[in-house]
Protein backbone atom coordinates (compact mmCIF):
# COMPACT_ATOMS: atom_id res chain seq x y z
CA UNK A 1 0.00 0.00 0.00
CA UNK A 2 2.26 2.65 0.91
CA UNK A 3 3.78 2.30 -2.76
CA UNK A 4 4.27 6.36 -3.34
CA UNK A 5 6.80 6.29 -0.32
CA UNK A 6 8.52 3.44 -1.19
CA UNK A 7 9.65 4.45 -5.17
CA UNK A 8 10.15 8.25 -3.38
CA UNK A 9 7.74 9.84 -5.72
CA UNK A 10 6.06 12.99 -5.39
CA UNK A 11 3.59 13.25 -2.44
CA UNK A 12 1.56 16.01 -4.99
CA UNK A 13 -0.72 18.29 -2.40
CA UNK A 14 -4.24 16.75 -2.19
CA UNK A 15 -7.99 17.44 -0.44
CA UNK A 16 -7.57 14.50 1.38
CA UNK A 17 -4.73 16.47 3.70
CA UNK A 18 -7.40 18.76 5.10
CA UNK A 19 -9.57 14.91 5.92
CA UNK A 20 -6.57 13.45 8.32
CA UNK A 21 -7.34 9.72 9.61
CA UNK A 22 -9.50 9.72 12.88
CA UNK A 23 -7.22 9.51 15.98
CA UNK A 24 -10.17 8.93 18.37
CA UNK A 25 -13.87 8.48 18.72
CA UNK A 26 -14.32 7.35 14.99
CA UNK A 27 -17.25 7.37 13.44
CA UNK A 28 -18.99 10.21 16.27
CA UNK A 29 -19.80 13.44 16.11
CA UNK A 30 -16.60 14.02 18.24
CA UNK A 31 -14.24 12.87 15.77
CA UNK A 32 -10.69 13.74 17.14
CA UNK A 33 -8.25 13.92 14.10
CA UNK A 34 -5.17 16.31 13.75
CA UNK A 35 -7.20 19.04 12.97
CA UNK A 36 -8.87 19.24 15.80
CA UNK A 37 -5.28 18.83 17.44
CA UNK A 38 -4.26 21.77 15.28
CA UNK A 39 -7.40 23.72 16.04
CA UNK A 40 -7.69 22.87 20.18
CA UNK A 41 -3.86 23.80 20.52
CA UNK A 42 -4.14 27.02 18.57
CA UNK A 43 -6.97 27.88 20.55
CA UNK A 44 -5.33 27.54 23.76
CA UNK A 45 -2.22 28.76 23.48
CA UNK A 46 -3.99 31.87 22.13
CA UNK A 47 -6.26 31.86 25.36
CA UNK A 48 -2.84 31.10 27.57
CA UNK A 49 -1.33 34.00 25.71
CA UNK A 50 -4.24 37.04 25.78
CA UNK A 51 -5.21 35.78 29.90
CA UNK A 52 -1.54 36.32 30.81
CA UNK A 53 -1.18 39.07 28.81
CA UNK A 54 -4.68 40.79 30.90
CA UNK A 55 -3.53 39.60 33.99
CA UNK A 56 -0.39 41.41 33.67
CA UNK A 57 -2.05 44.33 32.35
CA UNK A 58 -0.92 47.47 33.29
CA UNK A 59 -1.32 51.06 33.34
CA UNK A 60 2.11 51.57 32.18
CA UNK A 61 2.29 48.95 29.36
CA UNK A 62 5.25 46.43 28.92
CA UNK A 63 6.53 45.21 25.36
CA UNK A 64 4.53 42.21 25.23
CA UNK A 65 1.35 44.01 26.62
CA UNK A 66 1.91 47.24 23.84
CA UNK A 67 1.47 44.54 20.87
CA UNK A 68 -1.86 42.88 22.76
CA UNK A 69 -2.99 46.80 22.92
CA UNK A 70 -1.96 47.67 19.38
CA UNK A 71 -3.96 44.74 17.96
CA UNK A 72 -6.98 45.55 20.40
CA UNK A 73 -7.22 48.91 19.57
CA UNK A 74 -6.71 47.99 15.75
CA UNK A 75 -9.58 46.10 15.67
CA UNK A 76 -11.28 48.85 17.85
CA UNK A 77 -10.33 52.10 16.21
CA UNK A 78 -9.55 51.21 12.88
CA UNK A 79 -12.21 48.55 12.08
CA UNK A 80 -15.19 48.84 14.95
CA UNK A 81 -14.70 52.59 15.19
CA UNK A 82 -14.56 53.48 11.57
CA UNK A 83 -17.02 51.51 9.87
CA UNK A 84 -19.57 51.50 12.91
CA UNK A 85 -19.16 54.82 13.83
CA UNK A 86 -17.86 56.02 17.25
CA UNK A 87 -20.91 55.89 19.47
CA UNK A 88 -22.25 52.38 18.41
CA UNK A 89 -19.30 50.97 17.86
CA UNK A 90 -18.66 49.91 21.72
CA UNK A 91 -21.15 47.05 21.29
CA UNK A 92 -19.61 45.35 18.42
CA UNK A 93 -15.95 45.58 19.60
CA UNK A 94 -15.93 42.33 21.79
CA UNK A 95 -17.58 40.35 18.86
CA UNK A 96 -15.03 41.83 16.34
CA UNK A 97 -12.44 41.77 18.23
CA UNK A 98 -12.89 37.85 19.53
CA UNK A 99 -13.27 37.22 16.31
CA UNK A 100 -10.09 38.50 14.88
CA UNK A 101 -7.75 37.07 17.02
CA UNK A 102 -9.37 33.60 16.51
CA UNK A 103 -9.10 34.26 12.89
CA UNK A 104 -5.84 34.95 13.39
CA UNK A 105 -4.48 32.18 15.22
CA UNK A 106 -6.37 29.46 13.19
CA UNK A 107 -5.06 31.02 10.40
CA UNK A 108 -1.38 31.36 11.30
CA UNK A 109 -1.46 27.73 12.51
CA UNK A 110 -0.64 26.79 8.27
CA UNK A 111 2.86 28.09 8.36
CA UNK A 112 3.94 26.82 12.09
CA UNK A 113 6.28 24.01 12.08
CA UNK A 114 4.82 20.47 13.41
CA UNK A 115 1.08 22.37 13.04
CA UNK A 116 1.63 22.95 9.13
CA UNK A 117 -2.25 23.20 8.35
CA UNK A 118 -4.64 26.20 8.99
CA UNK A 119 -7.22 25.77 11.47
CA UNK A 120 -9.73 27.44 9.03
CA UNK A 121 -8.74 25.37 6.10
CA UNK A 122 -11.72 22.83 7.09
CA UNK A 123 -14.76 24.41 6.49
CA UNK A 124 -16.64 23.12 9.94
CA UNK A 125 -14.51 26.20 11.48
CA UNK A 126 -15.45 28.86 8.56
CA UNK A 127 -19.07 28.21 8.23
CA UNK A 128 -19.13 28.34 12.81
CA UNK A 129 -17.79 31.96 11.97
CA UNK A 130 -19.93 33.06 9.53
CA UNK A 131 -23.20 31.59 11.09
CA UNK A 132 -21.79 33.72 14.39
CA UNK A 133 -21.57 36.86 12.42
CA UNK A 134 -24.58 35.45 10.23
CA UNK A 135 -26.65 35.84 13.89
CA UNK A 136 -25.17 38.84 15.56
CA UNK A 137 -25.91 41.00 12.78
CA UNK A 138 -29.32 39.89 11.77
CA UNK A 139 -30.09 40.24 15.96
CA UNK A 140 -28.54 44.21 15.60
CA UNK A 141 -30.72 44.62 12.73
CA UNK A 142 -34.03 43.50 14.08
CA UNK A 143 -32.96 45.07 17.75
CA UNK A 144 -32.68 47.87 15.94
CA UNK A 145 -35.34 48.33 13.72
CA UNK A 146 -37.20 45.26 14.72
CA UNK A 147 -38.24 42.76 12.58
CA UNK A 148 -39.94 44.30 10.22
CA UNK A 149 -38.17 47.76 10.08
CA UNK A 150 -35.10 45.70 9.65
CA UNK A 151 -36.37 43.53 6.35
CA UNK A 152 -37.96 46.69 4.98
CA UNK A 153 -34.65 48.74 5.45
CA UNK A 154 -32.91 45.43 3.99
CA UNK A 155 -35.04 44.31 1.31
CA UNK A 156 -35.98 47.38 0.12
CA UNK A 157 -33.41 50.01 0.01
CA UNK A 158 -35.09 53.40 -0.48
CA UNK A 159 -35.04 55.79 -2.72
CA UNK A 160 -35.09 53.42 -5.80
CA UNK A 161 -38.33 53.64 -8.11
CA UNK A 162 -40.84 50.53 -6.90
CA UNK A 163 -40.81 48.78 -9.80
CA UNK A 164 -37.25 48.12 -9.73
CA UNK A 165 -37.95 45.79 -6.19
CA UNK A 166 -39.02 43.23 -8.83
CA UNK A 167 -35.50 42.65 -9.29
CA UNK A 168 -33.51 44.26 -6.52
CA UNK A 169 -35.45 42.56 -3.53
CA UNK A 170 -34.89 39.16 -4.13
CA UNK A 171 -30.62 39.73 -5.05
CA UNK A 172 -30.96 41.71 -1.63
CA UNK A 173 -32.85 38.43 -0.04
CA UNK A 174 -30.03 36.66 -1.36
CA UNK A 175 -27.05 39.19 -0.05
CA UNK A 176 -28.49 39.71 2.99
CA UNK A 177 -29.26 36.05 4.16
CA UNK A 178 -27.41 33.64 2.14
CA UNK A 179 -24.58 35.82 0.53
CA UNK A 180 -22.94 37.05 3.14
CA UNK A 181 -22.03 34.11 5.59
CA UNK A 182 -21.74 32.24 2.50
CA UNK A 183 -19.20 34.04 0.97
CA UNK A 184 -17.54 34.95 4.48
CA UNK A 185 -16.76 31.06 5.09
CA UNK A 186 -15.98 30.27 1.73
CA UNK A 187 -13.88 33.13 1.09
CA UNK A 188 -11.62 31.88 4.18
CA UNK A 189 -11.46 28.76 3.70
CA UNK A 190 -10.45 28.83 0.52
CA UNK A 191 -7.58 31.27 0.95
CA UNK A 192 -6.68 28.79 3.69
CA UNK A 193 -6.61 25.71 1.27
CA UNK A 194 -4.97 27.75 -1.34
CA UNK A 195 -2.01 28.54 0.77
CA UNK A 196 -1.13 24.82 2.00
CA UNK A 197 -1.42 23.55 -0.91
CA UNK A 198 1.02 25.84 -2.49
CA UNK A 199 3.08 25.49 0.63
CA UNK A 200 2.98 21.53 0.21
CA UNK A 201 3.99 21.91 -3.46
CA UNK A 202 6.74 24.05 -3.09
CA UNK A 203 8.26 21.60 -0.12
CA UNK A 204 7.27 18.48 -1.23
CA UNK A 205 9.13 19.59 -5.13
CA UNK A 206 12.43 20.42 -3.07
CA UNK A 207 11.89 17.18 -1.09
CA UNK A 208 11.57 14.93 -4.12
CA UNK A 209 14.61 17.07 -6.07
CA UNK A 210 16.60 16.86 -3.36
CA UNK A 211 15.95 12.70 -2.81
CA UNK A 212 16.04 12.46 -6.83
CA UNK A 213 19.96 12.77 -6.85
CA UNK A 214 20.26 13.30 -10.31
CA UNK A 215 19.94 16.43 -12.47
CA UNK A 216 16.61 17.55 -11.22
CA UNK A 217 18.45 17.91 -7.95
CA UNK A 218 19.21 21.75 -8.88
CA UNK A 219 15.82 22.43 -9.02
CA UNK A 220 15.50 22.21 -5.38
CA UNK A 221 17.19 25.62 -4.81
CA UNK A 222 14.24 27.34 -6.54
CA UNK A 223 10.85 25.34 -5.17
CA UNK A 224 12.66 25.84 -1.16
CA UNK A 225 12.86 29.83 -2.50
CA UNK A 226 9.22 29.19 -3.57
CA UNK A 227 8.20 27.43 -0.46
CA UNK A 228 10.25 30.38 1.94
CA UNK A 229 7.99 33.26 -0.10
CA UNK A 230 5.08 31.67 0.03
CA UNK A 231 6.14 30.89 3.59
CA UNK A 232 6.29 34.62 4.56
CA UNK A 233 3.45 35.52 1.90
CA UNK A 234 1.11 32.86 3.93
CA UNK A 235 1.89 34.95 7.36
CA UNK A 236 0.43 38.28 5.46
CA UNK A 237 -2.61 36.17 4.04
CA UNK A 238 -3.49 35.10 6.97
CA UNK A 239 -4.12 38.48 8.47
CA UNK A 240 -5.45 39.75 5.77
CA UNK A 241 -8.17 37.45 6.05
CA UNK A 242 -8.54 37.76 9.58
CA UNK A 243 -8.74 41.45 8.93
CA UNK A 244 -11.24 41.04 5.51
CA UNK A 245 -13.56 38.48 7.67
CA UNK A 246 -13.68 41.30 10.58
CA UNK A 247 -14.12 44.40 8.09
CA UNK A 248 -16.72 42.42 6.69
CA UNK A 249 -18.62 41.57 9.53
CA UNK A 250 -18.40 45.34 10.77
CA UNK A 251 -19.88 46.56 7.47
CA UNK A 252 -22.65 43.93 7.67
CA UNK A 253 -23.80 45.01 11.08
CA UNK A 254 -23.18 48.79 10.38
CA UNK A 255 -25.62 47.70 7.52
CA UNK A 256 -27.91 45.97 9.47
CA UNK A 257 -28.33 48.84 12.05
CA UNK A 258 -27.83 51.88 9.45
CA UNK A 259 -30.74 54.84 9.54
CA UNK A 260 -32.71 55.68 6.39
CA UNK A 261 -31.36 58.75 5.25
CA UNK B 1 1.24 4.84 -11.68
CA UNK B 2 -1.61 6.82 -13.38
CA UNK B 3 -3.60 9.90 -11.50
CA UNK B 4 -6.43 7.76 -10.41
CA UNK B 5 -4.50 5.10 -9.05
CA UNK B 6 -1.89 7.61 -6.99
CA UNK B 7 -5.59 9.17 -5.62
CA UNK B 8 -6.62 6.06 -4.33
CA UNK B 9 -3.80 5.52 -2.83
CA UNK B 10 -3.61 8.60 -1.09
CA UNK B 11 -6.88 8.50 -0.29
CA UNK B 12 -6.90 5.57 1.26
CA UNK B 13 -3.73 6.25 3.05
CA UNK B 14 -5.44 9.74 4.17
CA UNK B 15 -8.81 8.86 4.84
CA UNK B 16 -11.75 9.75 2.91
CA UNK B 17 -11.82 12.35 1.00
CA UNK B 18 -14.56 14.63 -0.06
CA UNK B 19 -14.96 15.63 -3.07
CA UNK B 20 -17.04 18.81 -4.87
CA UNK B 21 -19.66 20.68 -2.70
CA UNK B 22 -19.08 18.12 -0.16
CA UNK B 23 -16.14 20.11 0.47
CA UNK B 24 -18.71 23.08 1.42
CA UNK B 25 -20.58 21.16 3.88
CA UNK B 26 -19.05 20.68 7.23
CA UNK B 27 -19.12 17.21 8.43
CA UNK B 28 -20.77 16.78 11.95
CA UNK B 29 -17.55 16.69 13.80
CA UNK B 30 -15.75 19.52 11.96
CA UNK B 31 -18.78 21.59 13.64
CA UNK B 32 -18.77 20.16 17.00
CA UNK B 33 -15.13 20.67 17.28
CA UNK B 34 -15.35 24.01 15.75
CA UNK B 35 -17.88 25.17 18.50
CA UNK B 36 -15.94 23.76 21.40
CA UNK B 37 -13.04 25.69 19.80
CA UNK B 38 -14.74 28.72 19.09
CA UNK B 39 -16.37 28.61 22.97
CA UNK B 40 -13.32 28.02 24.10
CA UNK B 41 -11.75 31.36 22.70
CA UNK B 42 -15.19 33.24 23.36
CA UNK B 43 -15.62 32.95 26.97
CA UNK B 44 -12.32 33.79 28.37
CA UNK B 45 -12.44 36.72 25.97
CA UNK B 46 -16.05 38.24 26.76
CA UNK B 47 -15.47 37.11 30.25
CA UNK B 48 -11.82 37.92 31.28
CA UNK B 49 -9.38 39.10 28.83
CA UNK B 50 -11.39 42.07 26.75
CA UNK B 51 -13.39 43.61 30.13
CA UNK B 52 -9.38 43.24 31.62
CA UNK B 53 -7.55 45.44 28.78
CA UNK B 54 -11.42 47.88 28.80
CA UNK B 55 -10.72 48.72 32.37
CA UNK B 56 -6.54 48.97 31.95
CA UNK B 57 -7.69 51.32 28.52
CA UNK B 58 -10.26 53.01 30.57
CA UNK B 59 -8.13 53.71 33.90
CA UNK B 60 -5.36 55.05 32.14
CA UNK B 61 -7.71 57.45 30.71
CA UNK B 62 -8.62 58.40 33.68
CA UNK B 63 -5.37 59.15 34.98
CA UNK B 64 -4.44 61.14 31.81
CA UNK B 65 -7.61 63.09 32.66
CA UNK B 66 -6.79 63.53 35.95
CA UNK B 67 -3.63 64.56 35.41
CA UNK B 68 -4.23 67.30 32.69
CA UNK B 69 -7.14 68.45 35.33
CA UNK B 70 -4.42 68.19 38.37
CA UNK B 71 -2.07 70.07 36.03
CA UNK B 72 -4.34 72.94 35.03
CA UNK B 73 -5.41 73.14 38.86
CA UNK B 74 -2.09 73.12 39.81
CA UNK B 75 -1.28 76.20 37.24
CA UNK B 76 -4.11 77.71 38.21
CA UNK B 77 -2.65 77.72 41.86
CA UNK B 78 0.46 78.82 40.73
CA UNK B 79 -0.86 81.93 38.85
CA UNK B 80 -3.14 82.59 42.41
CA UNK B 81 0.46 82.83 44.60
CA UNK B 82 1.83 84.77 42.05
CA UNK B 83 -1.23 87.15 42.30
CA UNK B 84 -0.64 87.30 45.85
CA UNK B 85 2.67 87.67 46.06
CA UNK B 86 2.75 90.94 43.77
CA UNK B 87 -0.02 91.77 45.98
CA UNK B 88 2.20 91.32 48.81
CA UNK B 89 5.09 92.73 47.80
CA UNK B 90 2.69 96.11 46.47
CA UNK B 91 1.42 95.78 49.94
CA UNK B 92 5.03 96.14 51.45
CA UNK B 93 6.43 98.73 49.02
CA UNK B 94 3.31 101.13 50.13
CA UNK B 95 3.70 99.98 53.63
CA UNK B 96 7.28 101.11 53.56
CA UNK B 97 6.53 104.22 51.81
CA UNK B 98 4.38 105.39 54.52
CA UNK B 99 6.68 104.18 57.46
CA UNK B 100 9.46 106.50 55.56
CA UNK B 101 6.73 109.20 55.58
CA UNK B 102 5.96 108.89 58.87
CA UNK B 103 9.45 108.72 59.83
CA UNK B 104 10.23 111.98 58.11
CA UNK B 105 7.42 113.81 59.84
CA UNK B 106 8.38 112.50 63.18
CA UNK B 107 12.14 113.28 62.58
CA UNK B 108 10.75 116.86 61.52
CA UNK B 109 8.59 117.49 64.38
CA UNK B 110 11.71 116.21 66.84
CA UNK B 111 13.72 118.88 65.09
CA UNK B 112 11.56 121.56 65.51
CA UNK B 113 10.80 120.19 69.59
CA UNK B 114 14.69 120.35 69.90
CA UNK B 115 14.84 123.77 68.61
CA UNK B 116 12.11 125.04 70.77
CA UNK B 117 13.90 123.14 73.88
CA UNK B 118 17.29 124.65 73.31
CA UNK B 119 15.72 128.06 72.62
CA UNK B 120 13.77 127.96 75.51
CA UNK B 121 16.66 126.70 77.25
CA UNK B 122 18.93 129.55 76.05
CA UNK B 123 16.41 131.90 77.03
CA UNK B 124 16.43 130.37 80.50
CA UNK B 125 20.16 130.55 81.35
CA UNK B 126 20.29 133.97 79.54
CA UNK B 127 17.77 134.95 82.21
CA UNK B 128 19.26 133.51 85.13
CA UNK B 129 22.37 135.19 83.94
CA UNK B 130 20.82 138.69 83.91
CA UNK B 131 19.74 138.10 87.41
CA UNK B 132 22.58 136.59 88.45
CA UNK B 133 24.38 139.93 87.48
CA UNK B 134 21.50 141.97 88.68
CA UNK B 135 22.30 140.15 92.03
CA UNK B 136 25.85 140.38 92.30
CA UNK B 137 25.31 144.52 91.17
CA UNK B 138 23.38 145.27 93.82
CA UNK B 139 25.66 143.42 96.12
CA UNK B 140 28.26 145.39 95.17
CA UNK B 141 26.04 148.36 95.50
CA UNK B 142 25.20 147.95 98.80
CA UNK B 143 29.49 146.38 99.51
CA UNK B 144 30.00 149.37 98.40
CA UNK B 145 27.92 151.88 99.69
CA UNK B 146 29.33 150.62 103.68
CA UNK B 147 32.77 150.74 102.09
CA UNK B 148 32.53 154.51 101.24
CA UNK B 149 31.18 155.29 104.38
CA UNK B 150 33.73 153.51 106.35
CA UNK B 151 36.31 155.29 104.04
CA UNK B 152 34.72 158.78 104.05
CA UNK B 153 35.09 158.13 108.01
CA UNK B 154 38.08 157.46 107.63
CA UNK B 155 38.82 160.16 105.14
CA UNK B 156 37.16 162.29 107.38
CA UNK B 157 39.24 161.43 110.62
CA UNK B 158 42.33 162.27 108.82
CA UNK B 159 40.99 165.36 107.76
CA UNK B 160 39.44 166.26 110.96
CA UNK B 161 42.52 165.14 112.50
CA UNK B 162 44.95 167.97 110.89
CA UNK B 163 42.22 170.67 112.18
CA UNK B 164 40.84 169.82 115.17
CA UNK B 165 41.55 172.84 116.78
CA UNK B 166 39.69 175.07 114.65
CA UNK B 167 36.20 173.92 116.55
CA UNK B 168 33.63 176.00 114.40
CA UNK B 169 35.38 174.38 111.40
CA UNK B 170 35.48 171.23 112.45
CA UNK B 171 31.60 171.24 113.04
CA UNK B 172 30.85 172.43 109.79
CA UNK B 173 32.99 169.64 107.95
CA UNK B 174 31.62 167.11 109.67
CA UNK B 175 28.12 168.88 109.19
CA UNK B 176 27.94 168.87 105.70
CA UNK B 177 29.84 165.33 105.26
CA UNK B 178 27.03 163.83 106.70
CA UNK B 179 24.38 166.23 104.97
CA UNK B 180 26.19 164.97 101.57
CA UNK B 181 26.27 161.47 103.00
CA UNK B 182 22.55 161.07 103.59
CA UNK B 183 21.62 162.80 100.28
CA UNK B 184 24.08 160.02 98.15
CA UNK B 185 22.85 157.14 100.01
CA UNK B 186 19.37 158.49 99.52
CA UNK B 187 19.37 158.70 95.90
CA UNK B 188 21.71 155.55 95.48
CA UNK B 189 19.01 153.52 97.60
CA UNK B 190 16.43 155.20 95.46
CA UNK B 191 18.21 153.93 92.57
CA UNK B 192 18.85 150.70 93.66
CA UNK B 193 15.02 149.93 95.00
Amino acid sequence: MPLAAEEGGFHAPTIADFFPHPVLFEGTFAEFNRMQLVRIIAAVVLVVLMVVAARRAKLVPSRGQNVAELLLDFVRVNVAEDIIGKEKAHKYVALLTTIFFAILAFNITGIIPGLNIAGTSLIGLPVMLALWVYVMYLGAGIRHHGLGGFLKTSLFPPGVPPFLYVLLTPVEFLTVFILRPATLAIRLMANMVAGHLMLVLCFSATDFFVRSMSGMTVFAVPSLLGGFAITLFEVFVAALQAYIFVVLTAVYISLSIADEH
Amino acid sequence: MSTAAYAAVVTAAEGEAPSGIQLLIPAGYDIFWSIVVLVGIAVPFYRYVLPKFQAVLDERTRRIEGGIAQAETAQAEAAAALAENQQLLADARAEAARIREEARAEGGQIKAEARTAAQEEAARILENAQRQIEAERQQAAVSLRSDVGTLATELASKIVGESLEDEARRSRVVDRFLDELEASTATSAGKGS
